[in-house]
């Protein structure tokens, strides 16, 4: 039995766990989605951000 | 709109096909084409609307040589691309050049200390900042309004208390508020950067009155602001040398900030959509070819009908 197929049967055929695979899924995929994003934003702009220069200042 | 969309359509709208009837109908070649007066319609619309089109594209690129200004000429920005977040170093000096210089004649009234936390200041150094400045306030249990030394919610204070004490005090000439003023000018902060670098000699034939300078990127050549960058006019904490074109390049980029504090969240933002609308886009196309598989995988079979 293939992955995709126990899959649906334990977790996508009850409505109670598959609202839970919703809400669990939209909050991993929003963190790992956020954090990567942050970090590409972070390393484009290495060195201009104020992250990147404030330990001068504390 | 609602007209023209309804002339267009017609009662196609309202009718019921079902899920495969559209997909046929367009593929067929019983249905009727367009009537004479759609073709018209449709045919005025494009032309009006391509022709609307040509014209903002040729206002946008007309050469504007009419006027006496000079253009500015576009500088490197490091802010400058879809996900340049501003230099905030460069902030930073803006900042030390605004309140030496600047903050002598222009207010920034929009933007408080608070603002400059996290941005160009630690906390401490921000209350320190503000804490130099007296503020109006009051009144008082009696009634009396006092000075007392910012805090970080006050906005930065105006060195005129109104636009009549500032002309009062600059010959008739009223210096704005530079909180909006890059996004404010044509030309961003390309124009403040040429403008404050840009004074000279007036040409032959031009006449200036007292107190008057002559830039030519200002619209008509005559400004009453006298040149105030000079080589080391202001002083970095920094230690980056002061030249005039370095004040004017970091005191533009801190007046872009304050135009555009939300600047390095609208380039994350830039970054965040790509990612999120192109995972939309591979799901559209998947779908689109999902629904169309049983279209484009069919066979249409003839049977001639036998003759007797």
């Amino acid at each position: 039995m293939s992955v995709w197929a126990t899959l649906n049967r334990t977790v996508f055929k009850r409505t109670s766990t598959f609202a839970l695979a919703v809400a669990s899924g939209t909050f991993f995929f929003e963190r790992t989605f956020e954090v990567a994003s942050q970090s590409i934003f972070e390393r484009i702009n290495k060195g201009k951000l104020w992250n990147d220069i404030k330990h001068k200042y504390e | 709109m609602a007209a023209a969309v309804g002339r267009i359509c017609g009662a196609r709208l309202f009718r019921n096909t079902g899920i495969v009837g559209p997909q046929v109908c367009q593929l067929s070649t019983s249905s009727q084409g367009w009537t004479r007066n759609r073709k018209l319609l449709l045919s005025t619309l494009g032309v009006v609307g391509g022709g609307v089109g040509a014209l903002l594209f040729a206002l946008e690129q007309s050469v504007q040589a009419s006027g006496s200004e000079a253009h500015p000429p576009h500088q490197p920005w490091s802010h400058d691309g879809w996900f340049q977040s501003l230099d905030h170093a460069s902030v930073r000096r803006g900042y030390e050049v605004y309140k030496q210089v600047c903050r002598a004649c222009h207010s920034l009234q929009y933007i408080a200390f608070r603002n400059l936390v996290n941005v160009t200041h630690t906390e401490a150094e921000a209350k320190a900042e503000a804490a130099e400045v007296m503020i109006k306030d009051g009144p008082d249990e009696e009634g009396n309004y006092f000075e007392r030394p910012g805090k970080l919610s006050d906005y930065f204070p105006s060195p005129y208390p109104n636009e009549n004490a500032a002309r009062a005090a600059n010959n008739g000439a009223y210096p704005p508020d530079l909180s909006l003023i890059v996004s404010g000018r044509k030309g961003g902060e390309d124009y403040i950067f040429s403008l404050l670098t840009g004074y000279m000699e007036a040409p032959a034939g031009i006449v200036l009155r007292d107190g008057q300078h002559y830039n030519p990127y200002f619209p008509g050549g005559a400004i009453s602001m006298a040149q105030s960058l000079f080589d080391e006019a202001a002083e970095y904490s920094d230690g980056t040398p002061p030249t005039a074109s370095q004040l004017a390049k970091d005191v533009a980029t801190f007046l872009r900030w304050c135009s555009e504090p939300e600047l390095d969240d609208r380039r994350l933002m830039t970054i965040k959509a790509i990612g999120m609308f192109s995972m939309l886009a591979a799901v559209a196309y998947y779908f689109k070819r999902h629904k169309w598989s049983t279209m484009k995988s069919r066979k249409l079979a003839y049977k001639p009908v036998s003759k007797k």
